[in-house]
């Protein structure tokens, strides 16, 4: 008979939630739209591959020598080369955004190759790291080829020889950064759904007086609780297979694992995120405070500090242990393993244990603001 | 059978405090030391005025709040103990009944249905006859968001007596409900007590609705002032009450303002058409009045139970007269403009339409408010008061027709234009976290007062309308908060007043405070344009306005509406309403069965 | 003159309400103002592209002089850590799967061998390539290794040698890079919330209709309205500038009015935009998805995470319409560049045009709801 009322005002509160949800547009538009613009502008938009890298070359005194290092650099199809006649006009180039770098030449290059120690200037803006690296990476390069090409033509020794690297990037072929990030997407998409849809929901229901009303009925508050979490489960499982169709098809990532762990571990970190935004809800005095809160606690840390870009592995030990406790640590590292190696046992095991502690401990948390007190 | 199991409720020496407003300030004491037995099966009244504990004693009654000390027993269970207990029996209404307001009005219904659970089967026929009773039949498909404020009380009724509870407790359920729903409402409840033995308890400011409970408790400072069946306490006025008729030259609120001067014997007076009834304090008062009230016409009247609230009322507080004296040195500035201006109409309204999709809310209305006057607009709930008042003050543009407030449309004209107007609006208004004296800075400052002046307007409101500067706004009982929103509308002594049912959720006394500031403000020249469920109050107004279904009905004094209804000079304001409403909407209803067949 | 006194007394008076609703709750206080303080903190240590810290294991098949002294030479950067010395190929998957080491080096059988023989000695290294760009960076920095090793050997210099400089920012480190961008980025975040939720506050409580009767012009709203969040906006910013300044000791090469100036342009931009989504939002949770359903566009399409030269051409052209994109750029050429006043008025055109389209729009929302 218990059980059977506890059924019945569940679904009740359930319909209720689904309505309240389903009215609102800008619940689909979070719910549905953004994780269709995330996942366009994750897939298109956003890459640290440098393909176009603005280069100004400064060659003192045009040689042969010179020739072939500038035609080794406008080969490749990651730079693009324009040539300035004085220091000063690059140096100008580079001051205004004009140029990512400068390639200085000097006067005695060709004197010096014959030397074998010629030297070429590299002179980067430093403002922006990554385009930077990039930059060096691709110069140091096609340097590099052309010292060989001129060490063989002058018949030294050393080309062939010494230690050479013969490089496998494992779980991710091409170096390509998008295998990497949609996985990570994926993660930021269930953390958004979670705290902004539901980082309302109790304190909204506590300012209007709704609660109030509520409270003086059978229903409990874990009911209350659980009818909040139904719908927008619902709603982050579309979205996930949104994630997932959009991960295999249009981004051709691989996905390793098994189709149903990665399920699994979505749903569970979903629940989790859900949770951590009810909780949020639940304790917030307002709604002013639980939108900030939220916007706090969920989406900066997740792309942040979560491993979702920046690796957690460079991080100082404090920040590592801040980075362990948010849940979307875990679920990053596992959802990122089941994505590209396949995800052993353990480690699944291990982060949907954690998971499971978060969900146990968040609900129950989101339950206890339900006590039907009021301050 | 014990004693306990015939009581519903009973309370041995219950206390409940709370914090001070700041961590260095008293606790409040909301319920102090109350003992009580209420009886089963019956209807249990509480009234008092605002911040006595009502509200604080429901809600420990429903285990919302954990009493302080003391014990209560709900329905022979321990409620501090086991709540869900207790809610698993009882249906409770709070003031603001929490609707979902993006729900529509079955969705709302069939919510509070299931978790009540009641039967499928039975639901139909329960549902049927309190959309009938309500009135909100015929769109059940509306989101509740898009009611009317008294539309949403009803709702908010209906959806706590989707069941038989074991206990009903309603806290203030006719708050901005008009009058022919309110004698709906209360024909249901007086049902359900006689058909399931329903035990009730309600809290209200209606007199008239204590008067139909068997049992009431008047609560002053958390603390039982009194107690017995209206007829006990009626009997404490036997022969203070008495009726004065003022003369034909003479305003009434005139003559009433005059027998409150004699604060020394005269308890209250309120107005009645050409009467004045008021309250001795002693049954030897009326002899030292004599002399002073020979030339009018002077009989005794039947005690009710306002009389005798407002006796015992002002026994216990001891009647505040700095209020009334204090009052009239307010000086509003004199009015700008020429002579002739001071003849024409403030307020011209002139086959005015609002349509909102295909409803038309206000239908080709057209009156005019002359300076000074007090004007009541009065109409049942969705009659489209609200809508004209809210065009009025340049909320809201009309579809059609021609709109003038002081000589001006409010929505296009220049923001100097609303400066002469105050608006006090339904629902509270101002800044709750913010605190009384940081509000009325605010709205000084917005109206341009500031510096000495503005802080000399703040004081003179304070002292008017009992204000302690240091509380925040929500914080406040509901009668301090209307207060507020109305001292806050004054600051800048506006020309004319827009007051959008000012009175709702407030107690008699506050109600008679608040009417007595309004007529002297009106004397000085100040025009008035109010809305009120509380039909006695149209009393006060100089003429009143009937609207429903967007369109006038009677337009005119108080007794030429009486006139108007077929009823005599004595006849109660609120039958005379519900006769003009019910013969227009049999009148329209006829008409369209004829135009159909 | 003096109507113009009276005028912004009154506008006054708004701001001072607008402020104290604001932060007149402590907890509101804590929420504006710790965040900027801990996320500067928080993510100045998280926000960091370089490789400084690289685990690895070594399987050596060869055992020989030659490759102890390499790895010898590997460890001696500092930047990598020998966590495990395997002893078959078959230990490698476990060992890079759970993410134990980042990379593996194997030297096999015949690596010295063919050293001493003047051939090429091949140097397997396996990645863990689900960071990629952690993975990148670590297998450059093996690469530059191995070169100074191979130079070493060689005992002569490549004909070509290439000497770097970075201008600005001498060591690279993306830190200097990243957290000037901070600045603008974290302060958006909470200004754009705070003013799409200041309309909608008002109007779920009633209280916008109260404002509306008052003789205050839209546009003395709109002020009444913008200031507080511009200026909380700015103390934010300040906090992180702070933080980045003391605490990170990034050194600071520009202006710090022109920093501030840039600073205002791109908060009232922002406030206008939040303004807007407030004026169209009904109630509170509306104005709140609305705003994040904007910020996560506008911080992804700002040149925050990735530069916005590496966006195709079709998104580059959306990022024109975006402040936080113009505010980054100029916050980090000023603050790193030094750049002058005439290097950066590019950047102000947008933010202008931005609040010259909100901030009327959002006034004229105010008493023209679309519904």
């Amino acid at each position: 008979m218990t059980s059977t009322s506890f059924i019945r005002r569940l679904i009740s509160l359930i319909r209720k939630e689904t309505r309240q949800l389903l009215r609102d547009k800008s619940n689909l538009a979070v719910g549905l739209l953004l994780p269709m613009v995330l996942i366009l502008l994750f897939g298109y938009g956003l890459s640290f591959d440098l393909s176009n890298a603005r280069i100004a070359v400064v060659v003192d005194q045009y040689s042969p020598q010179a020739s072939s290092v500038l035609s080794g650099l406008s080969g490749s199809r990651y730079t693009s080369v324009t040539g300035y006649a004085t220091m000063d006009e690059a140096e100008q180039a580079l001051r205004h955004n004009e140029t990512d770098a400068i390639l200085h030449i000097p006067s005695d290059f060709a004197k010096k190759v014959a030397a074998g120690n010629a030297q070429i200037l590299l002179i980067l803006n430093g403002a922006s790291t990554s385009v930077a690296s990039s930059v060096k990476s691709y110069v140091t390069g096609a340097i590099a080829t052309a010292s060989a090409i001129e060490a063989d033509r002058q018949g030294r020794n050393g080309v062939g020889a010494g230690v050479t690297i013969e490089q496998r990037m494992w779980f991710n072929e091409s170096g390509n950064s998008t295998w990497f990030l949609v996985p990570g997407l994926i993660v930021l998409i269930l953390t958004l759904i979670g705290a902004f849809l539901t980082a309302l929901l109790i304190v909204r229901e506590r300012e209007r007086g709704t609660l109030e009303s509520l409270f003086v009925t059978p229903v409990r508050p874990l009911e209350l609780v659980l009818a909040k979490l139904v719908p927008y489960m619902i709603l982050g499982f579309i979205d996930l297979v949104i994630c997932l169709i959009a991960a295999h098809w249009l981004f051709e990532v691989p996905i390793r694992g098994s189709l149903l762990s990665i399920m699994a571990s979505s749903l569970l970190y979903l629940l989790v995120s859900l949770a951590l935004g009810l909780t949020i809800s639940g304790y917030a005095e307002s709604q002013f405070q639980a939108s900030q809160i939220a916007l706090i606690a969920s989406f900066m840390p997740a792309m942040m500090l979560s491993g979702f870009v920046f690796d957690t592995r460079n991080l100082p030990m404090v920040i590592q242990v801040i980075s362990q406790i948010l849940p979307a640590t875990h679920f990053m590292s596992l959802i990122k393993s089941l994505f590209l190696d396949g995800g052993s046992t353990k480690l699944l095991l291990k982060e949907c244990a954690i998971m499971l502690l978060y969900a146990v401990v968040l609900i129950n948390a989101a339950r206890l603001s339900l006590r039907k007190r009021l301050k | 059978m014990s004693d306990d199991a015939r009581d519903v409720v009973v309370a041995n020496n219950l206390v409940m405090t709370f914090p001070g407003m700041t961590p260095k300030s008293p606790e409040i004491k909301a319920i102090d030391g109350l003992s009580l037995r209420i009886k089963a099966g019956k209807m249990t009244a509480f009234v008092g005025p605002d911040g006595a504990g009502k509200t604080t004693f429901q809600r420990l009654v429903t285990g919302l709040y954990l009493p302080t000390s003391g014990s209560l027993t709900v329905l022979g269970i321990d409620v501090t103990r086991n709540p869900q207990a207790v809610q698993n029996q009882i249906s409770y209404m709070p003031q603001r009944f929490g609707l979902y307001e993006d729900l529509s009005i079955q969705e709302n219904l069939d919510l509070y249905a299931d978790l009540h659970g009641v039967p499928q089967e039975e639901r139909q026929k329960r549902f049927q006859r309190l959309l009938a009773i309500t009135d909100l039949a015929s769109f059940t498909n509306r989101p509740a968001g898009k009611l009317s404020g008294g539309m949403k009380q009803k709702l908010g009724l209906a959806c706590t007596l989707v069941r038989s509870p074991e206990l009903l407790l309603l806290d203030e359920p006719s708050v901005g409900v008009d009058p022919l729903s309110r004698r709906d409402l209360w024909e249901i409840i007086g049902q359900l007590v006689k058909e399931e033995q329903l035990s009730v308890i309600v809290n209200t400011a209606y007199m008239d609705e204590a008067e139909q409970c068997s049992h009431v408790f008047i609560l002053h400072q958390g603390k039982i002032l009194d107690q017995g069946s209206p007829a006990d306490l009626k009997s404490k006025a036997d022969g203070l009450t008495w009726v004065v008729r003022k003369p034909p030259a003479m305003k009434t609120r005139v003559l009433q303002a005059k027998l409150l001067e004699q604060r020394q014997y005269i308890t209250d007076a309120v107005p009645y058409g050409d009467w004045v009834r008021f309250i001795c304090c002693q049954q030897k008062d009326i002899d030292k009045l004599r002399p002073s009230l020979d030339q009018y016409e002077l009989h005794s009247r039947q005690p009710e139970l306002e009389d005798a609230f407002m006796l015992l009322l002002h026994a216990a507080q001891g009647y505040d007269d700095q209020e009334i004296t204090d009052f009239k040195q307010i000086t509003m500035p004199t009015q700008q403009g020429s002579a002739t201006d001071q003849d024409k109409p403030v307020i011209v309204v002139r086959d005015l339409v609002r349509r909102f999709g295909n409803f038309t809310a206000v239908d080709k209305t057209s009156f005019a408010v002359e300076r000074g006057e007090i004007f009541g607009l009065l109409g049942p709930n969705g009659a489209g008061k609200t809508t004209t008042f809210r065009m009025l003050c340049g909320l809201l543009p009309a579809s059609s027709g021609f709109l003038e407030v002081a000589g001006m449309n409010l929505r296009t004209a220049r923001a100097q234009a609303r400066a002469k107007i105050g608006y006090v609006s339904q629902k509270f208004a101002l800044y709750g976290t913010l605190t009384v004296e940081e509000n009325l800075t605010f709205f000084g400052g917005a109206y341009g007062l500031s510096g000495a002046h503005l802080k000399s307007r703040i004081k003179m409101m304070q002292e008017q309308f009992s204000l302690s500067g240091s509380a925040r706004s929500e914080e406040l009982p509901n009668g301090f908060k209307q207060r507020l929103s109305i001292a806050a509308a004054l600051l800048h002594a506006p020309e004319i007043v827009f007051l959008d049912e000012p009175t709702s959720g407030l107690d008699p006394l506050a109600r008679r405070m608040f009417w007595y500031t309004i007529g002297k403000l009106a004397d000085q020249g100040v025009t008035m344009v109010i809305t009120t469920h509380f039909m006695e109050e149209a009393e006060y107004c100089d003429r009143i306005v009937i609207q429903d279904a967007g369109k006038i009905l009677a337009l005119g004094t108080p007794d030429e509406v009486r006139r108007q209804a077929g009823m005599g000079e004595n006849a109660d304001m609120n039958r005379a309403f519900i006769a003009i409403v019910e013969n227009a909407r049999h009148a329209t209803h006829s008409a369209k069965e004829g135009s159909s067949s | 003159m003096n109507s113009l006194f009276f005028w912004l007394r009154r506008v006054g008076f708004l701001i001072w309400k607008e402020a104290l609703t604001i932060l007149k709750d402590p907890a509101n206080r804590v929420i504006l103002f710790a965040p900027a303080l801990m996320q500067a903190l928080l993510f100045g240590y998280a926000a960091n592209y370089d490789v400084n810290n690289v685990d690895y294991a070594v399987l050596d098949q060869n055992h020989a002089h030659s490759s102890s002294q390499l790895l010898t030479h590997l460890d001696g950067t500092g930047v990598f850590h020998r966590i495990a010395t395997l002893n078959s190929s078959a230990e490698i998957p476990d060992i890079i799967s759970d993410g134990k080491a980042l990379l593996v080096i194997t030297f096999p059988p015949d690596f010295e061998r063919r050293l001493s023989s003047g051939e090429s000695a091949p140097l397997q290294v396996i990645l863990d390539g689900r960071n990629s760009s952690t993975a990148g960076a670590a297998a450059n920095y093996i690469s530059a290794v191995v070169a100074d090793f191979n130079q070493q050997q060689a005992g002569a210099a490549p004909a070509i040698s290439l000497e770097t400089q970075a201008w600005y920012n001498p060591n690279l480190e993306s830190r200097w890079s990243m957290m000037p961008t901070l600045i603008a980025a974290l302060s958006m975040m909470q200004t754009l919330l705070l003013s799409a939720l200041s309309v909608a506050r008002e109007r779920e409580q009633g209280t916008f209709d109260q404002l509306l009767v008052t003789p205050f012009t839209p546009m003395q709203i709109l002020i009444g309205k913008a200031v507080p969040p511009v200026l909380i906006g700015l103390i934010q910013s300040t906090i992180i500038l702070l933080i980045i300044y003391f605490w990170f000791k990034v050194p600071m090469n520009g202006s710090v009015a022109l920093l501030y100036t840039g600073l205002l342009f791109f908060n009232i931009a922002a406030v206008g935009l939040g303004l807007s989504l407030s004026a169209i939002s009904t109630n509170m949770q509306q104005a709140m998805l609305y705003t994040f359903l904007l910020i996560m566009p506008l911080t992804l399409l700002s040149g925050l995470l990735t530069p916005v030269q590496t966006m195709p051409k079709v998104l580059n052209i959306l990022t024109y319409a975006n402040p936080l994109r113009f505010a980054i750029d100029l916050v980090r050429r000023v603050y790193l560049e030094g750049a002058q006043f005439s290097d950066i008025a590019f950047n102000f055109i947008p933010l202008l045009i931005m609040a010259i389209i909100t901030l009327p729009l959002a006034a004229w929302l105010f008493r023209n709801r679309l519904y």
